[in-house]
């Protein structure tokens, strides 16, 4: 039986090691090694955040699950994380792109979560949103510098922005978790979350000479219910290969 | 507490600060302001309490097989436990960590007080380490650790790191 706080914490927890495990797919890709050295040091901190909030999730769970249970033992529907963060990393602008549209939403949410009314939570929330503050400005100055580069850069961040557009409508959902959390001043309230990540956004595409896209008709959604796209299930296959070739291994 | 047992533990406690970063030549995890707290219980045994710095730092895990170490190493039995609240800061960092900071070509952290991180795109330009050269152009908001950004300085042209305040 999961409560909504289990519930909220394996979201927060797979959000984070989804994005970095498809960070970590495209090291050595990066236009330049510096970039490269960005996206692996912006994926050890979502690595870090996960860990905490596995570990979390155990203790709270009961059960004797340890961090790496909920990373390498779980099956692919058990994850819940949004759907923007699986997108896989078709070129340069998609990686950005979707790094951008994820970090406007944890620089507000790791913030807000500072003050929850759950301790272990506004202990990581005073922690990682000065992280993800480093994270937004990285993937903000280069939304800017693709956007407001040469041609093809601009058309490529175009189109990353307008194919990953509809996943985030999912980061604002709000089901009876949120509602209850919310009221219980665990987490955040999304309507601030959402005008946050709204004001970050509008300043930075405008930098970026890129257009806002419309609301998204219909929204990629059901990452946070366990439903995903088809190439989920390839990213978790990989990141869990050795720990389920060798149940138990150490490393 | 007797004379003897105060001076004993002032050392247990000087043995924990004294262990070294393993990235940062020379920078101690005292000098860092990671230790929150050294005890030693009736039976001998050492708890020790560290905040660590970045929540991905692959550098914590050696660090508390670092202490461990040096304490076993002396004879004492410890245990390393992480503290995440308050959060650390580079503000914790020493004077003295500063100064070996500074003399290994990276410069130190400025000081951000009760101000949070910023989102400001456009950030003031770290002074260089070497010439002290105040104007330096930004290579990436990331280093060769999750610590530090990577800079190059304008009037000495050397390229240099900086440790990134949080």
């Amino acid at each position: 039986m999961q409560t909504p706080l289990l519930t909220f914490i394996l979201r927060q927890g797979d959000r984070s090691l989804v994005l970095a495990q498809r960070l970590l797919e495209y090291i050595t890709r990066a236009p330049e090694i510096e970039e490269d050295m960005a996206l692996s040091n912006i994926a050890l901190d979502l690595i870090g955040q996960a860990r905490i909030l596995y570990t979390y999730a155990g203790e709270f769970e009961g059960l004797g699950h340890d961090e790496d249970h909920f990373a390498f033992q779980r099956d692919p529907d058990q994850f819940l994380s949004p759907i923007l963060v699986e997108r896989p990393n078709t070129d340069f602008a998609h990686v950005i792109v979707r790094q951008f549209l994820h970090d406007a939403y944890a620089v507000p949410l790791w913030t807000r979560l500072a003050v929850s009314s759950d301790a272990t939570l506004a202990g990581l929330g005073a922690k990682a949103s000065k992280e993800a503050a480093y994270h937004l400005r990285h993937s903000s100055a280069w939304v800017i510098r693709l956007g407001d580069g040469t041609e093809e850069s601009h058309e490529r961040a175009t189109n990353a922005l307008e194919a990953l557009w509809p996943c985030t409508e999912e980061l604002f959902e709000i089901d009876e978790i949120d509602a209850e959390l919310f009221t219980a001043g665990v987490s955040p309230d999304p309507t601030e979350l959402r005008a946050d990540w709204d004001r970050s956004i509008d300043e930075v595409l405008a930098m970026a000479t890129l257009e806002r896209p419309e609301p998204p008709s219909p929204a990629v959604t059901g990452g946070l219910g366990g439903l995903h796209e088809e190439d989920f299930d390839r990213l978790i296959g990989e990141m869990q290969e050795l720990a389920r070739a060798h149940p138990g291994v150490d490393w | 507490m007797s004379a003897e047992t105060a001076s004993s533990a002032s050392a247990v406690e000087a043995i924990v600060l004294a262990v070294e970063d393993p990235e940062l030549p020379h920078v101690t995890i005292g000098d860092l302001g990671m230790v929150r707290s050294v005890t030693i219980d009736g039976a001998g045994g050492v708890e020790v309490v560290l905040t660590p710095t970045y929540t991905g730092c692959p550098a914590t895990e050696q660090i508390r097989d670092d202490v461990v170490g040096a304490l076993t190493e002396s004879g004492l039995s410890a245990t390393v436990r992480f503290a995440m609240s308050p959060p650390w800061t580079t503000d914790w960092i020493t004077a003295e960590g500063r100064r070996k900071l500074r003399e290994a070509g990276i410069t130190p952290p400025e000081h951000l007080g009760a101000s949070t991180v910023s989102v400001t795109l456009r950030q003031p330009a770290p002074a260089c380490p070497r010439c002290g050269g105040r104007e330096s152009r930004l290579i990436s908001e990331f280093g060769g650790t999750a610590c530090k950004s990577s800079h190059v300085c304008t009037t000495c042209l050397e390229p240099f790191e900086r440790f990134k305040a949080i």
